[in-house]
């Protein structure tokens, strides 16, 4: 009974939002004992990156009635980083982030379950992703998010009529900070736009012209990307820049000051070398806590309904002055990620080339041209390639692979798609829109007549 | 905002009042249908996807759509499957680089067009703007990428490196002193480097195709 009552005064606060109604909360909003206990048990909450944002993260939602967490990071602890990565001790310094940070956090924190992973998130099958309830993202880098968006549009399914359905929509919070300024959003797939309908978002690296590097160096950042870029090359020949190799950083960093020495510049250091070969950014621990903190409350917020999300967008800026802002972004209809592309059903016997013939040839069966006709907001002609999963199944230019995919035009889609039931082809061709023509590339779900089996796709088979 | 449409939340909106059993049940059932799709992809021998990144499909795109000068060949050493690695040839039909066939190695990363491609020039050349190891000083390569650029624009500005080399933007100093203050000598560098010879003291593998 003591056990109880400690752990109903240790969610006091948070019973406070989740055991009452209230006006703003969510359409299927339930309040009661039931929706914290099930928030326990039943929602599985991934941390990728166990960094400044992902020790803060795991903190929080350990704090906040999350129980069952597990953390990916393939990084080991560096002593620089603890200054603000406070689940870390000295004395961890070259273990795994992930696994002390789940270790730290379960020893203060009664009855949380965290699983580490130490491996990059390639590692893993999708599997592995498939079966969180909720993916929190705490990276530095664009490459790692826009892997993982990408990984969990995957999962996201759309019925007939476009909509998403809403047991493939995996929900994702993140998180970024640079030094004073951070941003926490918000993403559910097919809703609010994902990663890639947004990337614009992100300003594109500063990079210096190489022969300003190669000629007239004027800052120390110019003097460390020349012996980075340049020399570098000149000198290990064929050896690649390993950034991590503190050897080959050193060796940078003693060409860059003999360079800055020569041109009169100031300013070389170690740890400059460091920031601007890794690009690295300088973090403020405070601000990994505010924006760790918004974006625990908003994974709290969607999992239970206890009250609005943001929509969609959050900036922090602290720099001068405080200023933050939530920006409602739409989704791109025909992002190539999350967009529901075009649902054509076709005939297992359907070859490659039927579908890619010239078009007046062909109005009778199902075709990508035909079918895609139909379709207001499209009218594809001239389709000049076509692409499933990662393969080339024709390509009508440059010539050299139309010759290596030529003899694909007799084989049947069916088979080339390795006799899925359904799957996604990209196909770019010539699209006509407003009486303007314009090269296009569209996504392209293909459902094959008779071959749907009843798990995931009975709606599909239903609406095509 | 829709909220309806989350997993987690879509299992509890089906239950019952007090039915903390039932949930066991629908986790069971889930898992259950999990293992039949399981199943039945394996049955249908489906091999393990491989998803395209934004930049893989884009590329799809620019590769569908290149509309390559007479001068300029592509090909892909990694077959027909792998496109984020090529090679463009050019073999320009004007300028001081006339007759002369040079390689550039073409790798894009997934982040394209965010992150420009990474270009190098396989076939050591006398030039300005490109160095020994195959740099090359193009704006377009570095300072000035724009996500609206695409591999067409990026060959052609290669090309036009051919045709208008440029002594202001050196790369290879050298190379960019003689073109500034004697085009005559740097004529003569240019056919000697490209037909396999020695500019100075430095070594060209011939390059000339006739």
């Amino acid at each position: 009974m003591a056990e109880l009552t400690d752990s109903r005064s240790r969610s006091r606060d948070l019973d406070k939002l989740l055991l009452r109604p209230g006006n703003i909360v969510g359409k299927l909003f339930e309040p009661g004992p039931e929706l914290r206990d099930d928030l326990r048990e039943y929602a599985r909450v991934l941390v990728v990156g166990a960094g400044g944002l992902g020790c803060e993260l795991l903190k929080d939602f350990a704090l906040s009635g999350f129980q069952k967490l597990e953390v990916i990071d393939m990084d080991r602890i560096e002593v620089t980083n603890l200054n603000r990565q406070f689940l870390f001790r000295l004395q961890d310094v070259g273990k795994p982030k992930a696994e002390v940070a789940a270790m730290r956090v379960m020893e203060r924190i009664n009855g949380v379950e965290i699983v580490p992973h130490f491996c990059r998130i390639e590692d893993k099958e999708d599997d592995f992703y498939s079966k969180f309830s909720l993916i929190a993202l705490g990276l530095d880098s664009i490459e790692a998010r826009s892997y993982i968006n990408r990984v969990a549009c995957s999962f996201l399914e759309y019925d007939s009529e476009g909509n998403p359905f809403e047991e493939t929509v995996k929900p994702m919070v993140d998180g970024g900070t640079e030094g004073f300024k951070g941003h926490a959003r918000v993403i559910l797939p097919g809703t609010t736009p994902c990663f890639e309908c947004t990337i614009w978002l992100f300003p594109p690296q500063v990079k210096f012209p190489l022969c300003t590097l190669a000629e007239t160096p004027r800052t120390a950042a110019h003097c460390i990307e020349y012996a980075h870029l340049i020399k570098w090359g000149e000198m290990h020949s064929g050896k690649a820049f390993d950034a991590d190799e503190p050897e080959h950083m050193q060796w940078v960093y003693t060409e860059a000051l003999k360079r800055a020495e020569l041109f009169g510049i100031p300013g070389v250091t170690y740890s400059f070398t460091q920031g601007v070969v890794k690009n690295i950014i300088p973090a403020i621990a405070s601000t990994n806590a505010i924006i760790s903190a918004a974006c625990t409350l908003e994974a709290l917020k969607i999992l239970t309904g206890c009250s609005k999300t943001l929509s969609n967008y959050m900036t922090y800026n602290g720099l001068e002055g405080l200023h933050t802002k939530a920006t409602e972004f739409v989704k791109d209809k025909d992002c190539l990620i999350c967009g529901s592309g075009v649902l054509l059903e076709m005939d297992t016997s359907i070859t490659l080339q039927k579908i890619l013939l010239p078009y007046p040839c062909f109005t009778n069966s199902a075709q990508f041209m035909n079918l895609l006709g139909e379709d207001p907001m499209v009218l594809l002609s001239k389709p000049t390639s076509v692409v499933y999963m990662g393969n080339n199944l024709y390509k009508m230019v440059p010539p050299v692979l139309e010759e290596m995919t030529r003899s694909n035009l007799s084989l049947r889609l069916f088979d080339l798609m390795d006799k899925v039931s359904m799957g996604v082809v990209h196909v770019t061709g010539t699209a006509i829109k407003n009486d303007k023509k314009n090269s296009s590339l569209w996504k392209i779900r293909v459902v094959f007549k008779g071959m749907v089996d009843g798990v995931i796709d009975m709606d599909l088979a239903g609406g095509a | 905002m829709r909220r309806g449409n989350l997993p987690f939340k879509h299992k509890f909106e089906l239950l019952p009042e007090g039915g903390a059993h039932v949930i066991g049940k629908m986790i069971k059932l889930f898992k259950v249908k999990e293992k039949q799709r399981e199943i039945a992809e394996n049955a249908n021998g489906r091999a393990p996807v491989r998803k395209q990144s934004a930049g893989e499909l884009r590329l799809h795109k620019d590769i569908s759509e290149l509309n390559l000068p007479k001068t300029t060949t592509i090909s892909f050493p990694n077959g027909k499957d792998d496109l984020m690695t090529f090679e463009v040839t050019i073999r320009p039909d004007e300028g001081y680089y006339l007759m002369g066939v040079f390689v550039f190695t073409f790798q894009v990363s997934p982040m394209y067009p965010h992150d420009a491609p990474k270009v190098k020039c396989k076939t050591k050349v006398y030039h300005p703007n490109i160095d020994l190891e195959g740099n090359v000083c193009l704006n377009i390569l570095r300072e000035d990428w724009k996500p609206v650029l695409n591999i067409n624009t990026v060959i052609y500005g290669l090309h036009h490196l051919f045709t208008e080399p440029n002594y202001e933007d050196p790369l290879n100093h050298d190379a960019a002193a003689v073109l500034r203050d004697n085009p005559k000598q740097f004529e003569t560098n240019v056919k000697r480097a490209i037909s396999g010879g020695y500019v100075g003291s430095l070594f060209f593998q011939k390059c000339v195709q006739h």
